[in-house]
C-alpha cells in the first residue's frame, strides 16, 4: 500500500533474464524493512519500489538489488532525455550570466585603471596611485579571473594544460612583474629601466577574455537552440478519461491505453492512436511538413504536435523515453555530441597546443633578449621587450577556436536538420553525406507510396453491371484472402463505402487467385492462368490489360458464373512529390539510380513518371547490396534511400543510409539519416545541408589554424624587423577573444540556411 | 655575446626542457589506479573531475564491463563532457554530481578518454 509517508522510485535493474530472476529481486526487496511494496518488471528491466524514506534510502535499495547478483544503479539526476537537456541548459545559462557579470565589472575596472594610469604617465608613477592599481588588480584577479588560476593549477597538477594555463601564465607574469616594479622599483632602476607597471593590461586582458567567453557561452547556447525547442514541445499535463470524468494529470502519470482527450488548438500530450473524432494536426515542428495532416479514427498522432480545429480522443501508446519526441531529442543529443572525422587533426593539434605555445613564448623571450642586448640595448630594456612579446604570445594563442570549429557546426547543422524533419545521426554521417554524389532510391515505399492501390476498374464492354457493383463482388471474395493485392481491393471498396456482401465457399488458389460464391454467383478473381483453368475467354479485355501493364499496373481478371466480367488494376502509385524531389537531386549534381525488383517494363514506366534516368530492374532484395557495391566500385559515394524495413543491409552497405520515414519510427538502426516526412524532398535537403556544413567546418578549421599560425608569430614580433610592428598584450587578448567568437558565429550561420 | 646572454639562453633552454618534460613525458610516470571489483563482478572506479581526471590512468580487466563513476567537482565548462572515442560515448557530467557510465573494453589495450574539447586526458588500460 502506498501511504502518504512512502515515496516511489523506479530503479533500472540489469542482468535479469528470466522470471526466476525477477521474483528473486522482488522477494529480496519486499522483505526489506521500510519497503512498502516492490514490483519488478522483467520486460522493462526495472524495479518500482514504494518505500518509507525515514527507514531506508534509495542507495540501500540499490545495494540490496546488487546483493542479489544483478546490476542496479540509481536513476541519476538529469538522466532522462528531457531532464538532461534541462540540466545542460541551466548550466550554460548560469555560466553565461556569471561570465557576463564578471566581464562587465572587470571591464569597468579596466577602464578606471586605464584612466588612472594615463594620469600617472607624466612621471608621478610612484605613490598611492600605483598601490591603488595593485589593489584593484588583485580584486579583479581573485574575483573575476579566479577560475583561470584555479583551473590552470588543477590542470597543471594533472600534467595537462589548457587555455586557462595560457591566460594564467600570461596575466600572472605581467602581474608579478608589476608587483616587483611597485614594491622594489630600485631593482629596475639599477638595470636602467623605468619601473613601469602593467596592472591595467592585466585587468583589461581578463575583461576581454571574459567577454569573449561570455559571447562564446551565449553562442554555444544558441547552437543547441533547435534541440531545446524540441525538448520544450513536450506538454506537462494530459487530459485523460478516468471513469466518467476528464482529468488533467501530469504527463508522467499517463499509462499506455489511457484515453486522452484533445481539444481544438491544444498541443497533443503523448503519442497515440485516434479512437474517435477528426481533426487536422500541425506536425511541422517534427516533420517540417507545413500543411496540417488529417487525422481520423486509426490515425497515429505524435506527442508535441498541435491540434487544429477539430477535437478527438485517442489511446495513448508509446510513452516516456519511448515516445517519438523523446527518441528524437535523444537521437539529436547523441548526434550533437558526436565527433566528425575531420576533427581528428584539430584534436591532435590541441592535445599538444598549450605546451608548444609555452615553449614558443620562452623562445620568443630569449631571442628578443639576446637581439636587443646585442644591438646595444641595456639588459633591463632587453628583458622588458622580451617579456612583453612572450606575454603577447601566451595571450594571443587560442586553442579554443580549434576545439569549437567542428562541434559547433555539427550541433547547429543537426539542429537545423531536425527543424526540417531530417535527423542526421552524427558528425560522421554529416561528413560522409557531404561527399555523396550518387543517390540510389529503392522503388517501393520510397519513390512510390509502398501501398498497392486500386487505380482502374474496367467492366467488359456492354455489361449491365456498374463498376462499383463489380468491385463489391470482388471485395467480398478478397475480404477472406491474405494476398497483399486483396487488401488494396478491400480497402478501396471501404473507401467508396460500398456494401460488401459475405462470401461462401471461399477458396484461395496459390499463384492464381481466389474463388467464392457471393449472392449465389460464382466469382473467380485472379490472373490469366486462373481464367484459362476456369475456361474464361479473356479476349474482350486483352487491349485494356496490355495498356494497364504498360502503365506498370497489375491487372486482375474477374469472372462471374464462368464469364469474363471485368478487370481491376492495382498499382503502387508514385508519390506526388517524387518527381520534383528527384529533379531537385539532379539539379544539385546528384546521379539518381532506381533499384527495383520489378521487371524492366514496369520499372521503366515508373522511372518515366518519377523522372529517374538510370534504372536497375529485376533486383532481388539481396541483390541490392551487390548493386551498391558495384556503384561504389565505380568510385561513387553512394547514398541509399529506403524505408528501412526491407533494405537494412543496403542502407548499411551504402556510404550513407537514408531511411524515409512514416513520421513515427525514428530510430531506424541501419540508417545514418532518418527523414521524418514520407517524401523524397528531405534527401536532397539532407545532402545540401551536409555539404554546407562541411564547408562551414572547413572554414572554421582553416580560420582557427590560420589565426594561430599568423597570430602567434605577429605577437612574437615577426613583423618587427620589417615593419616595426609589435602587438601589445591587450591587442593580443582582443584578437583571442574575437577568434573563438567568430568560429561559433560562423557555425550559427547554418541556422539560417535555406534549402529548396 | 655577454655572459648575461648565455645565462638567459641557458635558462631558456632549461625552461623549454622542463615544460616539455612536464607536460609530455612526466605524465607517463603517473601511477595507475586499479579498478576495484564490486558486487556482481562489476569493475568499479571513482574518478574525480577537477581540472583533470583523478585518477587519470585506470587499470581494468579486458572483456569485462567497467563502471566509471565521475564526480565533477567544478563548474568549468571545459570538463562538462567526457568522451570515450573508442566506445562512441559522450556524456554530460552535471556539476557537483556523480555520473555513472559503463563501458566494456573488448580487448587488452589502452582506451583514451578526454573532455568534450580534447584538452583533459585519461586512459583506461585494459589487461
Amino acid at each position: 500500500m502506498t501511504t502518504a509517508t512512502t515515496e516511489k522510485i523506479v530503479i533500472p535493474v540489469s542482468g535479469m533474464t528470466c522470471a526466476a530472476c525477477q521474483s528473486r529481486v522482488q522477494r529480496t526487496l519486499s522483505k526489506m524493512p521500510g519497503v512498502a511494496d516492490a514490483s519488478v518488471n522483467l520486460m522493462m528491466g526495472n524495479a518500482t519500489i514504494d518505500y518509507d524514506p525515514g527507514a531506508v534510502n534509495p542507495g540501500t535499495l540499490v545495494e540490496t538489488i546488487r546483493s542479489t547478483g544483478y546490476g542496479a544503479e540509481l536513476p541519476v539526476v538529469g538522466q532522462s532525455t528531457f531532464d538532461e537537456q534541462a540540466a545542460r541548459d541551466e548550466a550554460t545559462s548560469a555560466e553565461f550570466s556569471e561570465l557576463r557579470r564578471k566581464a562587465i565589472v572587470s571591464g569597468i575596472a579596466g577602464a578606471i585603471a586605464m584612466l588612472v594610469s594615463m594620469t600617472t604617465m607624466g612621471g608621478m608613477t610612484r605613490g598611492p596611485i600605483t598601490w591603488f592599481l595593485l589593489a584593484l588588480t588583485v580584486a579583479v584577479m581573485t574575483w573575476a579571473g579566479r577560475h583561470f588560476y584555479t583551473r590552470a593549477w588543477a590542470a597543471f597538477r594533472h600534467h595537462s594544460a589548457s587555455m586557462d594555463t595560457l591566460v594564467a601564465v600570461g596575466t600572472g607574469a605581467a602581474f608579478i612583474y608589476s608587483v616587483i616594479a611597485t614594491v622594489a622599483p630600485g631593482f629596475f632602476l639599477r638595470g636602467g629601466v623605468q619601473p613601469d607597471v602593467y596592472y591595467e593590461a592585466v585587468i583589461i586582458i581578463i575583461a576581454l577574455i571574459l567577454t569573449g567567453n561570455a559571447f562564446e557561452a551565449r553562442a554555444k547556447r544558441q547552437t543547441s537552440a533547435a534541440l531545446r525547442a524540441l525538448a520544450h514541445l513536450q506538454p506537462k499535463t494530459a487530459r485523460v478519461v478516468r471513469g466518467s470524468d476528464e482529468v488533467d494529470i501530469p504527463i508522467n502519470d499517463v499509462k499506455a491505453a489511457d484515453v486522452v482527450v484533445v481539444r481544438p488548438g491544444e498541443r497533443i500530450p503523448v503519442d497515440g492512436e485516434v479512437i474517435s473524432g477528426t481533426s487536422a494536426v500541425d506536425e511541422s515542428m517534427l516533420t517540417g511538413e507545413s500543411l496540417p495532416v488529417k487525422k481520423a479514427t486509426g490515425a497515429r498522432v505524435i506527442g508535441g504536435t498541435i491540434n487544429g480545429t477539430g477535437a478527438f480522443r485517442y489511446h495513448a501508446t508509446t510513452l516516456g523515453a519511448d515516445s517519438v519526441l523523446a527518441q528524437i531529442v535523444k537521437l539529436m543529443r547523441d548526434a550533437q555530441g558526436s565527433r566528425a572525422p575531420i576533427q581528428a587533426l584539430a584534436d591532435r593539434v590541441s592535445a599538444v597546443f598549450v605546451p608548444v605555445v609555452m615553449s614558443l613564448a620562452i623562445v620568443t623571450f630569449v631571442i628578443w633578449f639576446v637581439s636587443v642586448h646585442a644591438s646595444g640595448g641595456l639588459a633591463g630594456a632587453a628583458a622588458v621587450r622580451g617579456f612583453a612579446t612572450a606575454v603577447a604570445v601566451l595571450i594571443i594563442a587560442c586553442p579554443c577556436a580549434m576545439g569549437l570549429a567542428v562541434p559547433t557546426a555539427v550541433m547547429v547543422a543537426t539542429g537545423r536538420g531536425a527543424e526540417m524533419g531530417i535527423l542526421i545521426k552524427g558528425g560522421e554521417a554529416l561528413q560522409r553525406a557531404g561527399d555523396v554524389d550518387t543517390v540510389v532510391l529503392d522503388k517501393t515505399g520510397t519513390i512510390t507510396e509502398g501501398k498497392p492501390t486500386v487505380t482502374d476498374v474496367v467492366s467488359v464492354p456492354g455489361a449491365s453491371r456498374q463498376a462499383n457493383d463489380l468491385l463489391a463482388l470482388v471485395a467480398s471474395v478478397e475480404a477472406s484472402s491474405e494476398h497483399p493485392l486483396a487488401d488494396a481491393i478491400v480497402r478501396h471498396a471501404k473507401e467508396l463505402e460500398l456494401t460488401v456482401p459475405s462470401v461462401e465457399g471461399f477458396e484461395s488458389l496459390t499463384g492464381r487467385g481466389a474463388t467464392g460464391t457471393v449472392n449465389g454467383q460464382v466469382v473467380a478473381v485472379g490472373n490469366e492462368r486462373l481464367m484459362t483453368e476456369q475456361h474464361v475467354d479473356t479476349a474482350p479485355l486483352r487491349a485494356d490489360v496490355e495498356r494497364l501493364s504498360a502503365e506498370a499496373k497489375t491487372a486482375i481478371y474477374v469472372a462471374v458464373d464462368g464469364a469474363l466480367a471485368g478487370v481491376l488494376a492495382v498499382a503502387d502509385p508514385v508519390r506526388s512529390t517524387s518527381r520534383e524531389a528527384i529533379e531537385h537531386m539532379r539539379s544539385i549534381g546528384l546521379h539518381v539510380v532506381m533499384l527495383t525488383g520489378d521487371n524492366q517494363q514496369t520499372a521503366d514506366a515508373i522511372a518515366a513518371v518519377a523522372g529517374v534516368e538510370r534504372v536497375v530492374a529485376g533486383v532481388l532484395p539481396e541483390g541490392k547490396v551487390a548493386e551498391i557495391k558495384r556503384l561504389q566500385a565505380e568510385g561513387r559515394v553512394v547514398a541509399m534511400v529506403g524505408d528501412g524495413i526491407n533494405d537494412g543491409p543496403a542502407l548499411v552497405q551504402a556510404d550513407i543510409g537514408i531511411a524515409i520515414g512514416t513520421g513515427t519510427d525514428v530510430a531506424v538502426e541501419a540508417a545514418d539519416v532518418a527523414l521524418m516526412r514520407g517524401d523524397l524532398h528531405g534527401v536532397g535537403q539532407a545532402i545540401e545541408l551536409s555539404r554546407r556544413t562541411m564547408r562551414t567546418m572547413k572554414q572554421n578549421l582553416f580560420w582557427a589554424f590560420v589565426y594561430n599560425v599568423i597570430g602567434i608569430p605577429i605577437a612574437a614580433g615577426a613583423l618587427y624587423p620589417a615593419f616595426g610592428l609589435l602587438l601589445s598584450p591587450i591587442l593580443a587578448s582582443a584578437a583571442m577573444a574575437f577568434s573563438s567568437v567568430s568560429v561559433v558565429s560562423n557555425s550559427l550561420r547554418l541556422r539560417r540556411a535555406r534549402f529548396t | 655575446m655577454q655572459s648575461t646572454d648565455w645565462i638567459v639562453i641557458t635558462a631558456g633552454l632549461g625552461a623549454l626542457a622542463w615544460v616539455n618534460w612536464y607536460f609530455f613525458l612526466a605524465q607517463r610516470g603517473v601511477a595507475a589506479t586499479v579498478a576495484t571489483t564490486g558486487t556482481a563482478g562489476m569493475q568499479e572506479v571513482h574518478i574525480a573531475v577537477h581540472g583533470g581526471y583523478e585518477p587519470a590512468i585506470v587499470r581494468v580487466a579486458a572483456g569485462k564491463p567497467v563502471r566509471l563513476i565521475f564526480d565533477r567537482q567544478e563548474t568549468s565548462s571545459c570538463s562538462e563532457e567526457v568522451v570515450f572515442p573508442s566506445f562512441g560515448v559522450r556524456k554530460f557530467l552535471p556539476a557537483f554530481q556523480t555520473t555513472t557510465l559503463e563501458v566494456t573494453p573488448p580487448l587488452a589495450g589502452t582506451y583514451e578518454f578526454t573532455c568534450g574539447m580534447g584538452m583533459l586526458h585519461g586512459k583506461l588500460v585494459a589487461e
